[in-house]
């Protein structure tokens, strides 16, 4: 597969902040519009409220009305007019309020955005981010918790990346809104605010390529592979196998389409067996995707069969259950130690 | 803010310029005055000084509310409320994740609500507290999906009322549907027949949901009342953000006839709902009612009114207050005394207290709810998954705990 292209992106060379990922994600929305003034951000309450998480804090009140849109409450809406500012030469940056919201607009990305560049072979581009706060672990009530990456993963022409922590959030949307590719960008909203991930970014270093996985750490007795809130959870799982004498590998995927398998490979090879932890449902999923692709890669190497600690195989539960239906480090431990059992 | 036939845009250059953030003084004093009216069309039974208005045309549909009867309806709104405002505080204190308050909004609920009769459907949205109330809805019943120990759990077809629905617009071509079976089975046609209701706000007629809704409608005459609530906010956004017209003008365009009434009226959405129903029975439907009113709380308990909206407009609905008119009027007409309103609120505050005990002390779901009732035929591979975390569960306790 070819790797696809990266577009460059200029950045105004501004101080190291220590940011949160919510933070950084603003910073990285100021950044873009400041390089590029057909950038624009629309969404419900973007504006004055400047979004429910307060993500796009203060961009209307510095870009104007026209370039931070709040926008009639329709979802179908939102990114239907998008493309059509897309294809005007605009590069919008949609915000859907919560993944669990995003499927009245689920015909317009899959009728159109995803397919205007091919149906057109390559004359029309669509360089729309769509930004989606996703996962559970808020307490909160239905339709605000849900992880429906796949489907977007699974619906060709479209990109999909996800984001854990505050470095790449900053740099891998401005990568996105940069890339004249549409992208479903996920970005976990319980992290948002976390003043433990808080790290220091900086809008002069030069960014890892957009759709590449990385490995955050080096083990040899299991590899994890996760994205978005699950790489917090792994990376915990990590420390406290450690304790045991085990070493873990943490890969964060960041990319799920296309999905950059190379360094997962890798890492199996060295361990022979595989964990890989997602929040959404297990059947049909990025999990499902990358137990078949390694499977078929390293299959001589696997000690074990592939693991998957994922969310349950039913609707999203009353939030009350979600600690049961979220996997967390015991749940991965006891994957790892049944995949070493094996 | 929110009655475009008033709102006028200022001319560019005229007077001081206007900001996002700060409004000139002009367009404040439009927006409330527009706020304050709701437009010429407005229907008005009792005013906000507790006055009857006479309505010719809609006078016979409350000529059976008596002195009693108003007392009925000023009890089920000062419950409501007091209700609401007991849930809000039990989110405060940490007893529930979230809360949608109905705070404003008890009259368009309790008058439309108590409009209906028990064979009819009502498809709520997420704040029909009210309604919810009126249609015999065990207001316990409501804690559980804002605790988020349940989805919400009451006997649907026994109270008429559907689940809350939160994905703005979805529930309007629902209840759009159950109207055309009700047509189809011959539920429509003379006075006893059966008719539907259906709850959402003004920012979700901006929905493609809400547009289709009315065009199903329309075209199988289908026996639904479009009770949109014009709480004047979705969210951040001010009705203006969602429409050029008055909403119930919109209806005009689809064929059916659309009505704005004051939703702070509890005797003017009670006549107004049972018309537009009794439409509905008759065939003639559907109708679109644009109750006017105003959400006096947050969106919800995790929203900050303060970054978008203005406190003078705050303050100017309070006088339009939909159970202080009712006092007012009750108590100028010598239709209650003190003793009266002074058992009410003993009532309401019992109320309250018992569902903040009710509240205080509702168990957690066991953690096979996760795995129940997805799908109604057996599913072996989700029994196997449910059988799986059990037993991984349970070997914690053989452990020695959690
Ligand atoms: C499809 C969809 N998009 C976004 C949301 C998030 N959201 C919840 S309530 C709300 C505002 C709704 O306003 P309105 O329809 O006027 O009803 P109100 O809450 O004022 O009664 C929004 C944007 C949602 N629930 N569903």
């Amino acid at each position: 597969m070819a790797a696809p292209t990266q577009s460059r992106v200029e950045s105004p060379a501004t101080q190291v902040q220590q940011l949160t990922i919510g933070k950084a994600l603003n910073q990285g929305l100021r950044a873009a519009m400041e390089a590029d003034k057909k950038v624009i951000v629309m969404g419900e309450d973007v504006g004055k409220l400047g979004g429910v998480f307060r993500i796009t804090d203060g961009l209307q009140k510095d870009f104007g009305e026209h370039r931070v849109l709040d926008t009639p409450l329709a979802e179908s809406g939102i990114i239907g007019t998008a493309v059509g500012l897309a294809v005007r030469g605009f590069r919008p940056v949609c915000e859907i309020q919560f993944e669990g919201f995003i499927f009245p607009g689920f015909d317009q990305i899959s009728s159109q955005l995803a397919k205007l560049h091919y149906r057109t072979q390559g004359k029309i581009k669509v360089p729309i981010v769509i930004r989606v706060p996703f996962g559970g672990g808020i307490g909160a009530v239905e339709h605000h918790s849900e992880s429906p990456e796949s489907l977007f993963a699974h619906t060709p022409g479209l990109r999909v990346v996800s984001c854990s922590n505050p470095v790449d959030a900053y740099w891998m949307l401005r990568q996105a809104i940069a890339s004249d590719d549409p992208v479903l960008f996920f970005e976990p909203k319980r992290l948002y605010h976390s003043g433990a991930l808080k790290a220091p970014v900086d809008p002069s270093a030069t960014p890892e390529p957009l759709y590449t996985s990385k490995v955050l750490r080096r083990g040899d007795t299991a590899t994890l592979v996760a994205y978005g809130p699950s790489v917090k959870v792994c990376l915990d799982a990590a420390t406290a196998a450690e304790e045991d004498g085990m070493s873990l590998d943490v890969i964060d995927l960041r990319t799920l389409s296309p999905l950059d398998l190379g360094p997962v490979f890798e890492s199996v090879r060295r361990t022979g067996r595989l964990v890989t932890v997602s929040e959404s449902s297990g059947e049909s999923s990025i999990a499902s995707e990358i137990a078949a692709r390694v499977q078929q890669e390293c299959f001589y190497s696997l000690e074990a069969p592939v693991l998957r600690v994922t969310g349950f195989d039913t609707p999203y539960p009353p939030s009350k259950l979600e600690e049961h239906f979220l996997p967390d480090l015991d749940r991965v431990l006891h994957a790892v130690d049944r995949a070493l059992a094996w | 803010m929110s009655s475009p036939e008033q709102w006028t845009r200022p001319e560019p250059g005229a007077g001081p310029a206007a900001t996002a953030a700060e409004p000139t003084p002009e367009q404040v004093i439009a927006g409330l005055r527009a706020t304050t009216e709701g437009g010429t069309e407005l229907t008005q039974l009792l005013n906000p000084e507790g006055e009857r208005l006479a309505s010719p045309r809609f006078d016979p549909y409350v000529a059976d509310i008596d002195a009693e009867a108003l007392r009925g309806l000023y009890k089920d709104m000062v419950l409501v409320r007091r209700a609401d405002r007991e849930s809000n505080a039990m989110q405060r204190q940490g007893q529930l994740g979230i809360w949608v308050p109905l705070l404003g909004q008890e009259a368009a609920q309790i008058g439309s609500g108590r409009a209906l009769q028990p064979q009819d459907m009502a498809f709520p949205s997420y704040r029909e507290h009210g309604v919810a109330y009126a249609r015999g809805v065990d207001f316990r019943e409501l804690l559980g999906i804002f605790r988020c120990s349940d989805h919400g759990g009451w006997d649907f077809k026994r109270h008429g009322f559907h689940p809350y629905t939160i994905v703005i617009g979805n529930q309007v071509l629902n209840a759009t549907g159950y109207a055309m079976g009700q047509k189809f089975e011959g539920k429509v046609g003379d006075d006893d027949g059966e008719a539907t209701i259906v709850y959402f706000g003004d920012g979700a007629t901006s929905q493609g949901d809400v547009h289709e809704g009315f065009v199903w409608a329309a075209v199988y005459d289908a026996p639904v009342v479009f009770f949109c609530q014009n709480n004047q906010w979705a969210i951040s956004e001010p009705t203006e953000r969602q429409s050029r017209l008055p909403l119930y003008q919109r209806a005009r365009g689809y064929g059916f006839e659309g009505i704005r009434v004051d939703g702070n009226d509890v005797l003017g959405c009670l006549a107004v709902s049972r018309w537009a129903l009794e439409e509905c029975r008759r065939g003639n439907g559907p109708v679109l009612i644009e109750a006017f009113t105003y959400r006096m709380d947050a969106h919800t308990t995790t929203d900050d009114p303060t970054r978008y909206r203005l406190s003078d407009e705050l303050e100017v609905w309070k006088h339009k207050d939909p159970i202080e008119r009712v006092r007012a009027h009750l108590a100028r007409t010598g239709g209650a005394d003190q003793a009266f309103f002074d058992d009410v609120q003993a009532e309401a505050d019992r109320f309250a207290a018992e569902l903040r005990d009710f509240c205080f002390n509702m168990p957690d779901p066991p953690p096979e709810r996760i795995f129940s009732e997805v799908y109604a035929d057996p599913s072996p591979q989700l029994d196997a998954q449910r059988e799986e975390y059990l037993s991984y569960l349970s070997g914690f306790a053989e452990a020695g705990g959690h």
